[in-house]
């Protein structure tokens, strides 16, 4: 092995790394946001007594989680323009990012709806709640609560995926690591860096989303 | 004259995706091979081993597998080796596929009852013969949905193939979807084709959990 390390280029494009954390932190946020919305959506026609809406939120639901999320991508960035969409490359990261947790989080939130007993809303009722104050506190609530670590897993991994998305140029911390790459030739050390920062940033998801988690459902539960 | 997406290219997306079954299979078994080995590692009593292998199975879990191909693919020609695209790219996914089946069957193991080696260990039965003949048959049971719906990841994450250059079926699409114009059919088709592949694994998966939870 005869290779002189040198991450001195590297170091020194910090702004711009800088400027990439942010692209990811920005992109896989919102994706995070929109797709659980979407997620909740799609569980509520999952579950719903509409065979047409059922069918309609699984076919979806299986589409997206037996597909690649990369063709997801190529699918929203160089087909939807087809059809009259034309998206930049960070807003189709976006809608595919969301198209694609929205998936997940259905399934996922699905789990958690399913472990409400039916004895809770009954309850909620005898005590005169109103049907969405019974939704959002009886229902969402304690099942978001109940499968909220798998969610949080759901989230660092489209954190980690939104690293793909630098191949329909939208711009994170993978694509300007590529532009890196292709001005100092110095691979191996930006990828090892690469590799680090999102070590980092999943560590630091993972503590962001436990704290939101502590906070949002700090509710008694005995 | 521009190419029109028919039953031809179909038929080369098809024969893309056959490169990714080759892969995802060579990925599964090596991977699998290696994973056993960290599952075994991780629940071991070595206190080094069961350290290094965390901290492994956290590494590959917390950065994109992109990254890791990259790195891989970068990486080994320092070490002086020169390297295929098909080599890099069966040991990055190899060494992914290890660190989450190292940790899938690192659940299964520890969720067999304690009972189980604490009887094979009274009727003086070695460690070998107690992994292989009680334990690990009883943790395939609990691990295989887990196992599969992993596959099922793995035949996804092979689509980062293209973006090193393998032809495969992503590729393939990329290729074909430059050469007709057409990229709505093109994706279309080569996320159905990603669907089929995955849906009747999906299927089996989803069924056996439900079984074993029946039995519960």
């Amino acid at each position: 092995m005869n290779y002189s390390f040198d991450f001195t280029p590297v170091l020194a494009a910090w702004p711009m790394l800088l400027e990439g954390i942010l692209g990811t932190l920005r992109m896989s946020s919102l994706s995070m946001v929109f797709g659980l919305t979407l997620g909740i959506v799609f569980m509520m026609m999952r579950m719903s007594r509409q065979p047409v809406l059922r069918t309609i939120a699984i076919g979806y639901i299986e589409l997206i989680r037996n597909t690649p999320i990369l063709v997801q991508v190529f699918f929203v960035f160089f087909g939807m323009p087809a059809i009259g969409l034309r998206l930049s490359g960070e807003q189709a990261a976006i809608l595919a990012m969301t198209l694609n947790c929205g998936a997940y989080a259905a399934e996922i939130v699905r789990g958690g709806v399913q472990s409400i007993r039916p004895g809770q809303i009954e309850a909620g009722r005898a005590l005169g709640l109103h049907t969405a104050d019974i939704y959002r506190f009886i229902v969402f609530r304690p099942a978001i609560r109940a499968v909220y670590p798998a969610l949080c897993s759901q989230f660092i991994l489209m954190m980690l995926n939104s690293s793909l998305v630098s191949s329909v140029s939208a711009e994170e911390l993978t694509y300007f690591a590529q532009t890196l790459d292709s001005q100092t030739f110095r691979s191996f050390e930006i990828y090892l860096t690469l590799g680090v920062i999102y070590l980092v940033l999943s560590q630091f998801f993972s503590a962001a989303l436990s704290m939101i988690g502590r906070v949002y459902f700090s509710y008694p539960t005995k | 004259m521009i190419r029109q997406f028919g039953w031809g290219e179909f038929v080369f997306l098809l024969e893309g995706a056959r490169w990714t079954v080759v892969l995802s299979l060579l990925a599964f078994t090596v991977g699998g091979a290696l994973g056993l080995a960290v599952a075994l590692a991780r629940t071991g009593r070595l206190k080094p081993l069961r350290v290094l292998t965390a901290t492994y199975i956290q590494i590959f879990q917390g950065t994109p597998l992109l990254i890791q191909l990259f790195f891989v693919y970068f990486g080994l020609p320092l070490l002086g080796l020169k390297v295929d695209i098909w080599v890099a790219l069966t040991i990055g996914l190899s060494l992914h596929t290890s660190a989450f089946l190292g940790e899938i069957w690192r659940g299964s193991i520890q969720a067999v009852p304690d009972g189980q080696s604490e009887a094979a260990r009274a009727l003086g039965i070695g460690y070998v013969h107690r992994m292989i003949d009680i334990v690990l048959p009883q943790a395939f049971r609990i691990g295989l949905p887990a196992t599969i719906s992993f596959l099922v990841n793995l035949i996804k994450g092979t689509a980062l193939a293209a973006l090193l250059g393998l032809t495969e079926l992503t590729r393939s699409g990329q290729l074909m979807a430059n050469i007709t114009f057409q990229p709505l059919q093109v994706y279309g088709a080569v996320a159905l084709i990603y669907f089929f592949i995955c849906v009747p694994l999906t299927y089996c998966s989803a069924r056996i959990e439900r079984r074993l939870n029946a039995a519960r």
